[in-house]
């Protein structure tokens, strides 16, 4: 059963990978709690399936309500079981913003939910904004190029959020409630019936440091150079889009707006030219290195460092210049 | 088998940023006189996948679908160039800059007029406002199930198989027909058209329909573009503070960007 004690603000809808919760929904509650306050009202996260265990973290990084829909089955997404879940569990709530990670599943649920509640929908946003008690939510377009903000006449306010948005904030002391919602088993009418892991160890998202390779690299061998760089600095290697188009490197590499979007404190781009819809994917990391031969190139407008010059020179020469500092520096 | 194409006209996104002006004051974006204007590159891919589905089958009927003004007249001829057999051109003045929920609903209501459609393909975005919405609401409003970025789909006997693009690799999807699927960039290039079907292009059917003519009411429309309200548009600011590292060689390139990294704490 569903209670109805007290308003809800925003309804952020959670993600788990391996049985943990993601980072990116630890940002959307730590968002969630920034417009509760002129929203005045709760923050509830829905939990599909997943762990009971997990929604003492969600409770801890700001959710006063955690919903657990559904049996353990319904883990993994699948929209015909999410989408009417989710659907019936907005509507009992009424939320004024409900919140997905701008991820595949957040990507694929969000204008599901948003067109059934009879609202709109704002994908990939990159900042969220209450103002005398509206939200306003603001992303990229044109390929990266053009902000546009939006607003809702609509409730709720269905949006994708990117990562970067909202800050994390843990307190294990914080108090919550978990309520139980029971959902009848479905069947879908997209079933999946496999699923293939391309790149193992290291998720992109996560890494503090990324070697990234565009058009630039000129072939698939330019990825093997920027891994010897990517070893010794513990770092994770991505692309803009054309490498993956081109098939130097699997699809999953792929940074920008029809990629991943990452958040790392050190971000190489090489031979990258610094396009609006690849810099969508890494505009938010905190320092940018752009090496290209050319030294027009638009990142160069993006980076805080640039070095220009052919990268079969300067990345193997960074390597050992690191792996030289590490000999040094280690007792 | 009878599949529909959701393909939209924009401005070539391939094309310099300076040939758009963003105009603040009416929150649209206007292209230079002279821009090229494309059929988007995802939905492109959209209409290779209908073509990879009929080279596989042998045989299909594969109508090309517009929600646009009239110069979107090229964009489906584009369509019918790389093979598409027919075209539908929704031209509306109430449906001028239509938001993706409001393309959504027209795309749909013109979809059921078509009738027995078994698969309904569409890009994952279209590449001007990047949003991902219409595919996702062509299904809702009729009620098909959906699979979004896909980078392969095969129709199979009553269902269409699809490796639809995760974080970290690929699942594969069975959906019953009709359904919606979606297509991203992994699923490759798209052909171009021949000369031989750029000839028999101009043969082929092109019908144009107006929001009355596929059910649609003035007032149906208003309601859902409201839902949604463009409050800003603007190009953001760059602070441009790129130190550029210079040096005799390379080590020497090197070894000043690591001191300055250290300095910043990132090493």
């Amino acid at each position: 059963m569903i209670t109805a004690a007290g308003k809800t603000a925003v309804l952020v809808i959670a993600e788990t990978r391996s049985g943990e919760v993601t980072p990116l929904t630890l940002e959307l509650l730590g968002l969630a709690r920034e417009l509760a306050g002129p929203l005045e009202g709760a923050v509830a996260a829905a939990l599909v399936g997943a762990d009971p265990q997990n929604a003492d973290t969600l409770i801890a990084y700001g959710a006063d309500r955690v919903y657990v829909c559904g049996n353990r089955d319904a883990t993994q997404y699948g929209g015909d079981v999410w989408v009417p879940m989710l659907e019936e569990l907005a509507r009992k709530t009424s939320p004024s913003a409900l919140l997905c990670g701008h991820t595949p599943v957040g990507a694929d649920l969000a204008p599901r939910l948003a067109f059934r509640l009879r609202s709109a929908v704002a994908m990939g946003c990159i900042e969220v904004k209450c103002g005398s008690g509206k939200l306003f939510f603001t992303r990229p377009c044109y390929g990266g190029n053009v902000r546009e903000t939006v607003s809702f006449t609509t409730s709720p306010a269905v949006a994708t959020v990117k990562a970067g948005v909202g800050t994390p904030a843990a307190d294990a002391a914080r108090k919550g409630e978990i309520v139980q919602v029971a959902a009848e088993p479905l069947k879908g009418r997209a079933r999946v019936i496999a699923r293939e892991v391309e790149t193992a160890g290291k998720r992109l998202e996560d890494a503090k440091i990324v070697i990234a390779g565009g058009r630039g690299l000129e072939g698939a061998e330019g990825f093997r150079v920027l891994e010897t760089l990517a070893d010794v600095l513990g770092g994770s290697v991505g692309s803009s889009r054309v490498p993956c188009d081109l098939g130097w490197c699997p699809p999953s590499w792929q940074i920008g707006l029809t990629g991943k979007t990452v958040t790392p404190d050190l971000y190489f781009a090489v031979g990258i030219s610094g396009a609006g819809h690849h810099m969508a994917g890494c505009g938010n990391a905190k320092t940018i290195v752009a090496i290209n031969t050319d030294p027009e190139a638009a990142i160069f407008r993006e980076a805080r460092f640039g070095l220009v010059g052919d990268y079969r020179k300067i990345v193997p020469a960074l390597a050992s210049a690191v792996a030289k500092l590490k000999q040094e520096t280690q007792p | 088998m009878f599949i529909v194409v959701c393909v939209k006209q924009i401005p070539n996104p391939d094309a310099a940023f300076s040939m758009l002006k963003v105009d603040e004051q009416s929150k649209k974006v206007v292209p230079a006189a002279g821009l090229q204007l494309v059929m988007s590159p995802f939905d492109e891919q959209a209409v290779e996948a209908a073509l990879r589905i009929r080279d596989a089958r042998g045989a299909a009927r594969i109508t090309a679908l517009c929600v646009g003004p009239e110069s979107a007249r090229n964009v489906l001829k584009h369509a019918l160039a790389m093979g598409a057999d027919d075209a539908v051109l929704v031209r509306d003045d109430a449906l001028e800059d239509a938001t993706s929920e409001t393309a959504a609903l027209a795309l749909s209501r013109a979809i059921a007029q078509l009738g027995a459609v078994d698969l309904v393909l569409a890009g994952r975005q279209a590449a001007d406002w990047d949003a991902g919405i219409a595919g996702a609401g062509i299904a809702e409003l009729l009620d098909f199930p959906l699979v979004t970025f896909a980078r392969k789909v095969d129709v199979l006997e009553r269902c269409v198989r699809v490796e639809r693009v995760l974080a970290d690799g690929y699942e594969t999807l069975e959906a019953d027909l009709p359904a919606v699927v979606t297509v991203s960039n992994e699923l490759g290039a798209a052909r171009a058209p021949s000369l031989r079907e750029t000839m028999r292009a101009a043969r082929k059917p092109l019908t144009v329909r107006t929001a009355s003519d596929i059910g649609l009411h003035a007032e149906e429309i208003a309601v859902m573009r409201a839902r949604r309200v463009r409050e800003r548009l603007h190009v953001p600011v760059k602070q441009n503070c790129c130190e550029i590292i210079a040096g005799k060689d390379e080590h020497a390139q090197a070894a000043t960007l690591i001191q300055r990294l250290r300095e910043a704490r990132l090493l």
